[in-house]
């Protein structure tokens, strides 16, 4: 009885911190991108709220909440809703199989530090960002304008896309690793992480990760030149500050992603096993805000070809290539 | 070789904005650090003086009539000296959009801009200015000039005794 109760209570504990870490990081990603983004554009960033603009996220939520929340007249209400929640749930839900770090021992039993260690959390991970379009396109549908389901159907083309180049860039990991367990992907980067052994998979999951959060330059559905602000225009306050949040909290899933299949996970010298996580999912974060203060937005068509003439050709080869190698490492 | 030439213009980028990290910010701090403003900037509106410390404003009406939003009224009345000047002035502050086409069209110089900018307030009702708060007790831009030195009925010199001015032409003197 008491066994399972202290079970209970340390899986709690668990989905409380990362909770709150997710939640935490996200709002703050959201003030270190400002600052960096207006660091590279030579301009302060945010500096106003508290020392060296530390209470940023916060003030950000009050303005967020105390705003006026318009819904349209000719809206689908529950829809309208319901999505700005959905866009964040799947990027939350995603998180439940990242290994953040080797099981710990906490009285006298064994933790292991992920929510959940699916056997096919690779599968998981790529059916639940396929699920993260809903969010997106049911937000665009719901608003009944015309601009925000223009941004919607973009987006939806876009997500799905690129969702095939980054399934077909993780068959080479599958294949190195042996298995769709992210625990074990990051235990067979022991000696070398994946990035090395196979830097074209890791160049186009890259590229497909960054299209898959919607990020400059793969903005598309926001296009605020041709779409007014695209699938979220006739969202206000915190109904649009979900999306916004949904977004961040995607980026450092997706950043987590990149580190547990890529990157090797936790593992590192010298460093405890966590911080070595955080830094990996940092160092990822900051590559995409990079990249984002560096290059413009893609044309949409350019976007499209991309993905379907460069990306899937180039990981489908990519494919064979490291099946090949690894059949030939066999014999 | 396009090829090529593509993978440059993507990668040559980052190296910039990564260079940008390490410069510092051009940004100017506003409400501690102030610039100074440059005369010409258009900013609140003044009316101002001649040296004599008249008013400059004649009541003409050009300003308000150059005006694009329309912000601008007075009612015109004349003095004993025969000098028009204006009863009451009033710019509409809340929506003066600062092109400067009034200070454009004034023939006196009496309405001009200043770079100041900092002076919202709540109430848009505050914004409307009126002459006792728009008049200054200096000639501005230009210290100088007079309106009245220059053209005019005789104010300031009896009728086309101005420095620049013909005396008036009798025109019964040159008939043929
Ligand atoms: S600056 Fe332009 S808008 Fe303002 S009072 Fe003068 S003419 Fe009118
Ligand atoms: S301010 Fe200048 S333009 Fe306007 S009425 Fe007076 S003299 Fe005329």
């Amino acid at each position: 009885m008491t066994e399972g109760l202290i079970t209970l209570a340390l899986i709690l504990v668990k989905l409380g911190m990362v909770f709150f870490v997710l939640l935490s990081g996200a709002a703050y990603l959201v003030l270190i991108e400002r600052k960096l983004l207006g660091r590279m554009q030579l301009r302060y960033g945010p500096n106003r709220a508290g020392p060296g603009g530390m209470f940023q996220p916060l003030a950000d939520a009050i303005k967020l909440i105390t705003k006026e929340d318009l819904i349209p007249a000719q809206a689908d209400k529950v829809i309208f809703f319901v999505a700005p929640g959905l866009a964040t749930l799947t990027a939350l839900l995603a998180f439940a199989v990242v290994p953040f770090a080797p099981p710990m021992t906490v009285f006298g039993r064994e933790v292991p530090l992920v929510v959940c260690d699916l056997n096919i959390g690779v599968l998981y991970f790529l059916g639940l960002s396929s699920l993260a379009v809903y969010g997106v396109a049911l937000g665009g549908w719901a608003s009944n304008s015309k601009y925000a389901l223009l941004g919607g159907i973009r987006s939806l083309a876009q997500l799905l896309s690129y969702e095939l180049a980054m399934g077909l860039s993780l068959v080479p990991v599958v294949l190195m690793a042996r298995s769709f367990s992210l625990t074990d992907i990051v235990l067979a980067q022991q000696n070398l992480p994946f990035a090395v052994l196979n830097p074209l998979a890791f160049l186009i999951f890259l590229i497909s990760v960054a299209a898959e959060s919607k990020r400059i330059p793969f903005d598309l559905p926001e296009a605020e030149n041709e779409l007014v602000a695209g699938f979220h225009t006739e969202y206000s306050g915190m109904r649009f500050g979900l999306f916004f949040v949904g977004e961040y909290i995607n980026m450092m899933i997706l950043g987590a992603m990149v580190t547990v299949f890529f990157l090797g996970g936790w593992q590192g010298p010298w460093l405890p096993p966590i911080l070595w996580f955080l830094l990996k999912v940092l160092a990822v974060a900051f590559l995409f805000i990079w990249m984002r203060a560096t290059l413009p937005r893609l044309r949409y068509d350019q976007l499209m070809h991309f993905g379907w003439k460069v990306l899937i050709p180039l990981s489908l080869v990519n494919v064979l290539i490291t099946g090949a190698v690894l059949l030939a490492m066999q014999n | 070789m396009i090829l090529w030439r593509d993978i440059k213009g993507t990668v040559q980028p980052f190296w910039v904005t990564l260079r940008n990290l390490l410069r510092r910010p051009v940004t100017v701090q506003y409400p501690e650090e102030q610039r100074a403003l440059p005369v010409r900037t258009r900013g609140r509106i003044v009316l101002t003086r001649d040296p004599d410390g008249g008013e400059r404003c004649v009541a003409c009406y050009l300003c308000s009539a150059a005006c694009p939003v329309d912000c601008i009224s007075m009612q015109a009345a004349e003095a004993l000296d025969g000098r028009r000047y204006a009863v009451w002035f009033r710019i509409n502050f809340a929506r003066c959009i600062y092109c400067g086409l009034c200070a454009e069209a004034c023939p006196t110089l009496a309405i001009q801009m200043t770079p100041e900018f900092a002076f919202c307030k709540d109430d848009p009702l505050d914004m409307v200015y009126e002459k006792e708060n728009l008049l200054i007790d200096h000639g501005g831009k230009d210290q100088e000039y007079n309106f009245y030195r220059h053209a005019g009925i005789g104010v300031v010199n009896p009728r086309g005794g101005n420095d620049d001015e013909d005396p008036p032409l009798d025109a019964k003197s040159n008939l043929p």
